[in-house]
């Protein structure tokens, strides 16, 4: 059974696919959708994928993520694939892209980091290493970042 | 300028850490600080930092990086205003942001010490004069890591290809982070010698291995003795440790006398970035190999070469002429 068949198809929105099984509550919290937001949201999770065996899939009624929105997504489900959905039909495609650095999408980690003073004005700044296997370093203090822990200091 | 929500990578001037030269770089600062050595030692004056002013920032206890720094920019003509955490705003609860801005007014260049990691790329983020990373955290110290380069030179004549050992905390020693990563970028075969619990972190001992030197792990340091042309002490450092249980537990592991030195080469040095508290042994100071309190005062010639790069200064081939 394909998960289309699982949620109604939306008219309006963001379909997120290809979301690694299990994640598709981060990448609520990662996509700040799972607080203070009105738009019905549709969630599927675990269901058969032929590309990776299990997914999870996240519909957002309503709402055209942004580009920038969506780069957050680099940390957990770099290739998951998004559809911007206007009147039943996928009117764009857009790809989620890790670029150089990752600016004010989460806090470093480290407890000893200068960043972890929260009066502190400048962006958290988060250096992509290496995109594979996935290699972040905080911009000041230069700490490797598990992403589990990341995953905890969305901003 | 400073840049609240505009990010600006930081220039040629700052100095983070050693990442942040080039082998060329690095050869060149030790020729300066060389050629500097008289000035340093008070025997010509050559006032090539005339009318610039040095922020010497000490958020942390410091003895010699903050006393040579100064003696430093004094020895070259320079003034220096001075900043400690006691008896300042910081003391309020003013962020490391606002404090730096107004160094940015007071001084040409900044030297900072802080215990916070990150805190002088962070510095260097928010304001536009040079920044000079004195130590943060247990992050980085690549001032120390070039007055150690200068001494082991002096001695070996070259700062290639040679078999050094780190010993101590590597976990938490910025200077052996800093060190390590320059040394391996000239080829040297790393023995690093620590408790189990003060191993160097996995991603800097990925980073090192990564240049294709020979990196060695170990718990045990006469073995290391007979190979090395530099063995580098540290202390272990009671205030980097969450848990006071967890430092009396390794306070002490390592104690080199001078009598362990009798299998060692006749060229190898001993040594430390001080300050000591019994890693080595009074009777060490006495052998051929000692050369901390060397090293201590070659922080001077050193630390002048860099304020003298970062201020966009030429060293002249001939120093007081």
């Amino acid at each position: 059974m394909s998960e289309m068949r699982r949620v109604t198809a939306i008219c309006n929105g963001t379909v997120v696919d290809h979301i690694p099984a299990g994640k598709a509550l981060q990448v609520m919290q990662m996509l700040r959708v799972d607080i203070g937001r009105s738009n019905p949201i549709s969630l599927v999770m675990n269901v058969p994928s032929g590309k990776a065996g299990r997914k999870d899939v996240l519909k957002i009624e309503d709402r055209e993520l942004t580009q920038e929105e969506l780069d957050r997504l680099a940390l957990i489900a770099p290739n998951a694939s998004v559809a911007i959905i206007r009147n039943y039909s996928v009117a764009e495609k857009r790809q989620i892209e890790l670029g150089s650095e990752l600016v004010n999408i989460a806090r470093c980690s480290f407890w000893n980091c200068i960043t972890q003073n929260s009066r502190e004005p400048l962006p958290h700044k988060l250096r992509v290493v290496s995109a594979s296997p996935l290699d972040l370093r905080c911009s000041y203090c230069g700490r490797s970042q598990s992403i589990d822990d990341l995953a905890e200091s969305i901003l | 300028m400073s840049a609240l929500g505009f990010v600006r990578g930081h220039g040629m001037s700052d100095l983070i850490t050693m990442g942040d030269l080039s082998n060329d770089e690095i050869l060149e600062i030790l020729d300066a600080a060389e050629r500097l050595l008289p000035v340093a030692n008070g025997d010509v004056y050559a006032p090539l930092l005339q009318g610039k002013v040095l922020g010497n920032l000490f958020f942390e206890n410091s003895t010699r990086t903050r006393m040579s720094f100064e003696s430093a920019m004094k020895r070259l003509g320079g003034e220096v205003v001075n900043l400690s955490s006691v008896g300042s705003s910081v003391a309020k609860g003013e962020t490391l942001y606002d404090t730096m801005q107004m160094v940015d007014g007071y001084a040409d260049i900044a030297v900072i010490r802080h215990p916070r990691q990150g805190a002088a790329q962070y510095s260097a983020d928010a304001i536009g004069i040079p920044i000079l990373n004195a130590g943060d955290g247990a992050g980085n110290h690549p001032t120390q890591t070039m007055l150690d380069l200068f001494t082991i030179r002096q001695d070996h004549g070259t700062i290639e290809g040679l078999n050094v050992v780190l010993v101590g905390d590597l976990r938490y020693g910025r200077t052996t982070h800093s060190l390590s990563h320059a040394l391996v970028r000239f080829g040297a075969k790393l023995t690093l010698v620590s408790p189990d619990s003060l191993r160097m972190p996995t991603e800097i001992v990925g980073d090192l291995q990564s240049h294709g030197s020979e990196v060695i792990e170990s718990e045990n340091l006469s073995g290391a003795i007979a190979e090395a042309d530099v063995i580098y002490m540290t202390r272990i450092q009671k205030e980097r440790f969450p848990d006071e249980d967890e430092y009396a537990k390794l306070a002490g592991i390592y104690k080199m006398t001078a009598d362990d030195l009798a299998g060692a080469k006749g060229g190898m040095i001993v040594m430390h970035p001080l300050p000591r508290v019994d890693e080595i042994d009074p009777s060490v100071d006495s052998t051929k190999h000692a050369r901390y309190f060397q090293q201590a005062f070659n922080g001077v010639p050193t630390r002048m070469a860099l304020l003298c790069r970062s201020l966009g200064v030429d060293v002249p081939k001939e120093v007081g002429e």
